[in-house]
Parts: structure tokens; C-alpha cells; sequence
């Protein structure tokens, strides 16, 4: 379940770094991974929980991605970031949780097809107040929930990295091992996708609702 | 005028402002000028600053004493000590 809160914790990065770290970590310092551990802990749960859209799957990714970075932390070449280099492995994991389900089973989840449906614009209507003052934080985050829910798990896996974790769109393409323009047009349409859901719960009462291109 | 479809195309670029001062003057226009799609970068915003509230709390303690726990027994495998738990506390 989102919480929503309008107060987000910041994570401390004035005393942090990580390369510092990453280099102990690979001579050995279990200190040092643990310092890892504990700065991006928090963040990977939530992405986890937010691709897999459930508490166990969460965790479970959550204990596989961190367990992986320390067997494979030899191998990390310190090319890109280590918070990429485990938002990469925690996607991965995520995404295996999916395919394990039976619903997924028949969506690809990396090649989305390109049906030209995505990006096709139907609800057009101003919004009511700010759905922050109309709705409990619990009922928003249930909303917010279940839109994400509906995206197909590329386009979810994408608009998570970029929105929710704010990584640029070059981080994004590297966490996920795709192209700039693929994570560029898959987060078109997720945000589009988003808004037509959205609009559907939040437009102002009265405003029609009409076809548009 | 930059057609509804050809804005639609450049909507992130817009809204991430990462587009040149032309491009993007251009863009204004046609958000001037058209009604649906004043309408669509309006609430596409208004999306993206619901989504931008919504955090998680801390991650739960339990969560993360069994992530510790996890690696602990994974470090000391590796270093051919015996598991630094209890064995009589596992489950």
C-alpha cells in the first residue's frame, strides 16, 4: 500500500560516499556493504513494492537484490553508479516476481507491443480541487495504487525509476539496460496512461468526456 | 500550427523542460492557442504532482532486521564462519 505523506524523508548524502564504500565493501568490509545497505535499503523496498505492487514480493526482492550485490560485488566494475548497479538488480528481481505470476504470463514485459494505442488521448476534462484536499491520504494512495497497477510492467518499471525515484532518464536507461528513446516513449506513455486514469477518478463533475484525435 | 499529435510527441520534453528556447516557444503557442491541450498539460502536471507526494514511510523494522539477518548468515558462509545467529532463535 502507498502511504502518502507530505513530508518526504531526505536521505542524508552529506556524509555519504559511496565509491568510499563500494571500495571497502570490496575488500571485505562488511561494515562497509552494511553502510550501503543502510542508505539504499529503504529506497529498493519502495521500487520493488511499487513494480510488484506487493509487501512479500517486496521484501523478498528487497533480501535477493542486496544478497546478489554482495556475492557479484567483485564483478562490479564502477562503471556506473552502485545505486543504478542495484536499482538494476532489484528490477530484474522484480520483474521475475511477475513472470511468476500466472496473470503476466502472456505480456512481454520488456518489449511492450506498440499497438499506437498508448498514447491515445480520450478524457480531456479540468480537474475538481486538488485531490489532496478531497481524499484521505489512504483513499489517494489507493487511487494512486491501483493506476500504477494498470500499467503494463515496462511502462510501470519505467515511470517508477523516472517520477517516484527521480533518476534521470540516462540512469534510467542504464538501470534498465534499455535504449534513451525506448525509456523516453515508454515514459510518455505511461504518463499519459496515468493521466487518462486519473482524469477518470478526479475531473470535475459535469465536464463531458469526448473523443480527441 | 504544430499539430495536436506533433505537441502530444514533444509533451515530456515540454514538461521536463528539456527543450531548446525555440522548440519550446513553439510549444507554448500551440498550448496557447488549443484548448485540449492547455487541458492535458494541465492535469499531465497535476499528475505528476500527486505521484510526487507519495512516499513510503520508513522501511519496517522488521523488513530490515531480516534483510540484516540474511546477510549476516550470507557473509559468514562466505567467510566459512558459522552463522553469527542463534541457531536456536531460527525458524
Amino acid at each position: 500500500m502507498l502511504r502518502y505523506d507530505e513530508e518526504m524523508p531526505a536521505i542524508e548524502t552529506g556524509t555519504f560516499d559511496e565509491s568510499a564504500l563500494v571500495a571497502k565493501a570490496r575488500e571485505g568490509d562488511a561494515e562497509a556493504f552494511n553502510g550501503l545497505v543502510n542508505q539504499y535499503e529503504r529506497k529498493i523496498f519502495r521500487l520493488a513494492k511499487h513494480i510488484t505492487q506487493s509487501d512479500e514480493d517486496a521484501e523478498d526482492v528487497l533480501q535477493e537484490a542486496f544478497l546478489k550485490a554482495y556475492e557479484h560485488l567483485p564483478d562490479f566494475q564502477g562503471q556506473s553508479k552502485f545505486y543504478t548497479w542495484i536499482v538494476r538488480i532489484a528490477v530484474n528481481e522484480a520483474l521475475m516476481k511477475l513472470r511468476k505470476r500466472k496473470s503476466d504470463r502472456t505480456v512481454p514485459l520488456d518489449e511492450p507491443l506498440d499497438t499506437g494505442e498508448d498514447t491515445v488521448v480520450r478524457e480531456i476534462a479540468v480537474w475538481d480541487d486538488d485531490p489532496e484536499q478531497r481524499y484521505s491520504r489512504e483513499e489517494l494512495a489507493g487511487i494512486l495504487d491501483e493506476a500504477v497497477q494498470s500499467l503494463r510492467p515496462a511502462f510501470r518499471t519505467v515511470f517508477v525509476l523516472r517520477d517516484i525515484e527521480e533518476m534521470s532518464t540516462e540512469e534510467t536507461a542504464d538501470a534498465l539496460g534499455i535504449s534513451v528513446p525506448a525509456v523516453k516513449s515508454r515514459l510518455l506513455r505511461a504518463r499519459l496512461q496515468l493521466r487518462e486514469k486519473l482524469t477518470r477518478q478526479f475531473k470535475r463533475k459535469g465536464d463531458d468526456v469526448f473523443a480527441y484525435m | 500550427m504544430l499539430t495536436c499529435k506533433a505537441f502530444l510527441h514533444e509533451l515530456n520534453q515540454f514538461l521536463d523542460d528539456s527543450v531548446s528556447a525555440e522548440s519550446r516557444a513553439e510549444l507554448q503557442r500551440h498550448v496557447n492557442e488549443c484548448p485540449n491541450c492547455f487541458v492535458i498539460v494541465d492535469t499531465t502536471k497535476k499528475t505528476l504532482k500527486v505521484f510526487k507526494g507519495v512516499t513510503e514511510k520508513a522501511l519496517p523494522p522488521e523488513v530490515h532486521s531480516r534483510l540484516m539477518k540474511a546477510l549476516e548468515r550470507r557473509m559468514a558462509a562466505k567467510c566459512g564462519k558459522a552463522p553469527a545467529q542463534d541457531p536456536a532463535q531460527q525458524v
